[in-house]
């Protein structure tokens, strides 16, 4: 079916002038619209009422084996399967899954991870076999090259963490089968990321799955009796409990220790986001940020850290990616609170256990734009990365500037709606300009970022004036974008147009569930 | 020109080679072949070749193989690289320069500020990319210590062309040359593209600063650039006051600590009692030969507190700067140099009242009932200048 789409796929222009598929992998899609120019409809997608009449009274949901719990589940061809991604590369249960779908026999199914990393290019020879027809997720590395290189049988669908949520509830993607890699679990199906050897602070990323999933499978490798405390996916959802070996390898989960960027062009990128951040007001008593794990954006905590300290001014509370400087900074009062997407290191393990004010949160409660309102447009100031930005502050994440499929979305898009934006990037990476005509792959529009900091100066958006007016007097090195290209343009040279096929391989999803742009096969 | 040709290589070789590139030329009787490899080339994969084939023309190459591995190297580096292979094969020719950055006209002053000086090794373009960003008051391009002895002519190349290509901002254009027959070629290669001051290494007598000078002179007459002799044995320390008066073209006077602590064999200290006369003897012939004395370079590149006390402890001591070999310990220095608030007050009240006194033509400058002597006026001035450049103080002119 995945082959008749790609070529039936008629392209429409979206708001943002760019070309998108109206059908992907058989569903009609609505084009982008514009910021806040599409409204849902509808009631919210459910599984079927279940009745504990078909599960055990003494709550042991124990199955022998994955395959065995797949099989019990009734998996069968052409359905959909999700993981999550807590813990990163070192994830051992995705790969686990498929083998076993291999060995079952199955054909055609959908993998709807909540990202993907390089230890999962074990998936290609599924593809390349039949078990898997797509993959709809983030895709890098090896897979990305895969599906840049137009070998999937069906079409990307690249979604932000927000709108991954927002497409389970919305019905957009109906998970037949959840399977969720637990580093702490009971026999009834509570379970936690904050102990055993796989620890990696919450399982966020696999709670829609957990509550919209036909059916729920739980592996873990350190099983505790009932009660499973805190219970951050529960029991009550879950249809089946795996006892593995080892669920993935701890030193690619999560860092022993974070190690801060000694690049000193990162470093001078992060202090003038965080000084950018003093001198517009932005830093002031009871405000907000989110910082990344990045080396660049966790410099940047750093240094507003030392900022904040200075001035004697303490922060609400911070979204991140917790790292143990997060961490000290919440201990000595400089945050409030830590409303927690991921956890970065051991500290942020240890702390998300310990502290009360330190708190797992989910892509409901912080990204989901189909929601009562959520926590990322309540942040004050977000500083993100990017691969590439454009002289009208577009961003592009996913794709390399040839083309090639590089990172997830993550929570990118949603964090865009933070009152103030600011992507710290460098101004090119070897010869390779980061700041462009035009980005490769639009993935968030450009009236949604404010500030562009680079190490050869900061580009404040024209249509902020506030900002502007609010830094006019300060020795930051503030510079029209135009002038940055340029300066590029010099150093650089002047860069060849690329040659790309008129053919989609993915789309990005905007947090809406609207088209924002594709991704086109390279040769 | 009939020199043998033969095979040549010059770049780095390995795998985490990030913007720059490895180059090969093999002989042979065919026309030239040209293989090309470059991450970036489907952004820049026409202007490489033509860069590339531009050096190969320059130098006559018209037979062989030229191979290139590219990962991302900017132009004037990929020119220095290829012409460096070349010259190694044998061939000959005119310089290849690229187009001169907007900024590489810069002027020279001669008694500028040069309380910081960030060493960058001549060899790695890649740490040259951003040299000229962080508010360094000098960006020495190092051809000497940092530079292997096989490498002195890539690196020689490599800063010719940085120098053309790159705008190093309001930071000084200095360059630090080897001893000897290197230092000859290096001074020939640098001296038309605008560097400002010189460094010369291990200065032991005033005649090594009056030969360099006139070279600079023939080289590029009155544009010829400023000279900073570095003492770093006893001899050079007990000709401390001649070799800073030899010549005009001297601006100021350093030392090098690292290998005048060997020949003295007395190993570097934190406290420094072993280089005490030496630094003081820095000071008091720089002073008296009217040019600035300049501290050697700190080398924890993480110890922040240990640099601030360095600083302080040195400028005490008369010096008007210090060596950096690592961007971040550049505030630090520049904070370290800045004035105290007190000595700040001190001195704008000695320069108010001596602008008074010009003003009301009078000879004698008093503040309150006491006399201020030219030479405390000329330092109040360096102070002020100092807490501008720190930004305590916003510049009236």
């Amino acid at each position: 079916m995945g082959e008749e789409t790609v070529s039936e796929a008629k392209l429409v222009k979206n708001a943002a002038g760019r070309l998108v598929p109206q059908v992907v992998n058989g569903a009609q899609q609505t084009p982008f619209a514009g910021i806040g120019g599409h409204r849902p409809s509808g009631r919210k997608a459910a599984p079927k009422i279940t009745t504990c009449l078909d599960y055990p009274e003494d709550g042991n949901k124990r199955v022998g084996s994955l395959e065995e719990a797949l099989r019990s589940v009734g998996l069968s061809d052409g359905m959909v399967v999700s993981t999550h991604h807590h813990l990163r590369n070192g994830d051992a249960v995705a790969n686990m899954v498929f083998d076993a779908a291999a060995a079952i026999g199955l054909e055609d199914l959908m993998w709807f991870p909540s990202a993907s990393f390089p230890v999962h290019a074990n998936q290609i020879r599924h593809m390349e076999s039949g078990v898997i027809h797509h993959i709809e997720g983030s895709m890098n590395g090896p897979l990305g090259d895969y599906c840049t290189a137009g070998k999937m049988r069906g079409l990307g669908v690249l979604r932000s963490h927000g709108g991954r949520w927002q497409a389970v509830q919305d019905g957009e993607v109906h998970i037949d089968v959840a399977v969720i890699a637990a580093p702490t679990a009971d026999p009834f199906g509570n379970a936690n990321g904050l102990s055993g050897p796989a620890a990696c602070g919450l399982l966020g990323f696999a709670l829609a799955d957990s509550i919209y999933a036909e059916k729920v499978i739980v592996v873990t490798d350190d099983l505790v009796p009932f009660p499973c405390l805190p219970w951050q996916i529960q029991g009550n959802n879950v249809d089946a409990v795996v006892v593995v070996d080892s669920i993935g390898d701890p030193a690619k989960i999560v860092s022993g220790t974070t190690q801060v960027t000694s690049s000193p062009d990162r470093l001078r990128i992060a202090e003038l986001a965080a000084r950018f951040c003093a001198e517009a007001g932005i830093m002031r008593n009871g405000f907000s940020f989110q910082a990344g794990a990045g080396g660049t954006t966790l410099a940047f905590a750093i240094y507003l850290c030392d900022l904040m300290r200075s001035a004697g001014v303490a922060a609400g509370f911070a979204r991140g990616g917790s790292t143990k400087y997060m961490v000290e900074m919440l201990r000595e009062g400089l945050i409030g609170a830590i409303l927690d997407g991921q956890t970065f290191d051991l500290d942020g393990v240890a702390s998300m256990r310990e502290h009360p004010r330190h708190v797992d949160t989910s892509p409901f409660t912080s990204y989901n734009f189909h929601g009562k309102g959520n926590f990322a447009s309540m942040v004050d100031v977000a500083v993100l990365g990017a691969t590439e930005v454009d002289v009208d502050f577009n961003g592009n994440v996913v794709t390399h500037s040839d083309g090639r499929l590089l990172h997830g979305i993550g929570g990118w898009q949603n964090c865009l709606a933070a009152r103030t934006t600011m992507l710290l990037v460098p101004s090119f990476r070897d010869r390779i300009p980061v700041i462009v005509d035009e980005v490769t792959t639009l993935c968030g529009p450009g009236e949604l970022v404010d500030v562009v900091v680079t190490e050869r100066g900061i580009a404040v958006n024209p249509r902020r004036r506030d900002l502007l007016d609010a830094v006019a007097g300060s020795d930051l090195p503030i510079r029209d974008i135009h002038d940055l290209k340029a300066e590029l343009d010099l150093l650089c040279g002047v860069p060849q147009k690329i040659r790309r096929t008129a053919e989609p391989v993915a789309v990005v999803k905007w947090v809406d569930g609207t088209v924002l742009d594709t991704v086109w096969r390279i040769e | 020109m009939a020199a043998e040709i033969r095979a040549a290589r010059a770049g780095p070789s390995g795998d985490k080679i990030r913007s720059d590139l490895e180059v090969r030329y093999e002989p042979g009787t065919g026309a030239l072949g040209l293989e090309l490899t470059s991450k970036v080339g489907y952004l820049y994969g026409e202007t490489i070749e033509a860069a590339v084939r531009r050096v190969a023309e320059a130098l006559g190459v018209a037979t062989g193989s030229l191979a290139v591995e590219d990962f991302g190297a900017l132009e004037w580096v990929i020119l220095a690289r290829v012409e460096t292979c070349l010259r190694r094969a044998g061939f000959d020719g005119p310089p290849v320069l690229s187009v001169p950055a907007p900024g590489a006209d810069a002027p020279r002053r001669r008694g500028r500020l040069r309380r910081s000086r960030l060493y960058v090794p001549g060899n790695q373009p890649k740490l040259m990319l951003s040299a000229g960003l962080y508010g360094a008051d000098g960006i020495i391009l190092d051809l000497e210590d940092s530079v292997p002895q096989a490498e002195k002519d890539a690196a020689r190349l490599l800063v010719r062309n940085a120098l053309v290509a790159m705008d190093w901002g309001s930071s000084e254009r200095m360059v630090r040359i080897n001893q000897g027959e290197a230092g000859a070629a290096d001074l020939e290669a640098i001296a038309p593209h605008n560097v400002h001051t010189v460094l010369l290494p291990k200065v032991e007598r005033a005649g090594e600063v009056v030969a360099a000078a006139a070279r600079l002179r023939e080289l590029a007459g009155a544009d010829a650039p400023y000279l900073m002799p570095i003492l770093e044995s006893p001899l050079g320390v007990h000709n401390a006051y001649e070799i800073a008066a030899a010549d005009e073209l001297v601006v100021a006077l350093t030392l090098g600590l690292e290998d005048l602590s060997a020949e003295l064999g007395a190993p570097r200290t934190t406290e420094g009692w072993e280089s005490f006369l030496a630094r003081q003897t820095t000071v008091y012939a720089a002073r008296a030969a009217g040019v600035q004395p300049i501290a050697s370079v700190f080398s924890g590149i993480r110890d922040e507190a240990g640099l601030e006390a360095y600083v302080r402890r040195e400028r005490g001591l008369g010096f008007d700067g210090i060596g950096c070999i690592h961007p971040g310990q550049i505030p630090v220095v520049h904070r370290a140099m800045a004035p105290t608030e007190a000595e700040l007050e001190k001195a704008l009240a000695i320069v108010r009242a001596a602008r008074e006194a010009e003003v009301r033509g009078l000879g004698a400058v008093a503040v309150g009932s006491k006399m201020v002597d030219p030479p405390v006026v000329a330092q109040a001035e360096r102070t002020v200048e100092l807490a501008v450049a720190a930004g305590m103080l916003v510049s009236e002119e």
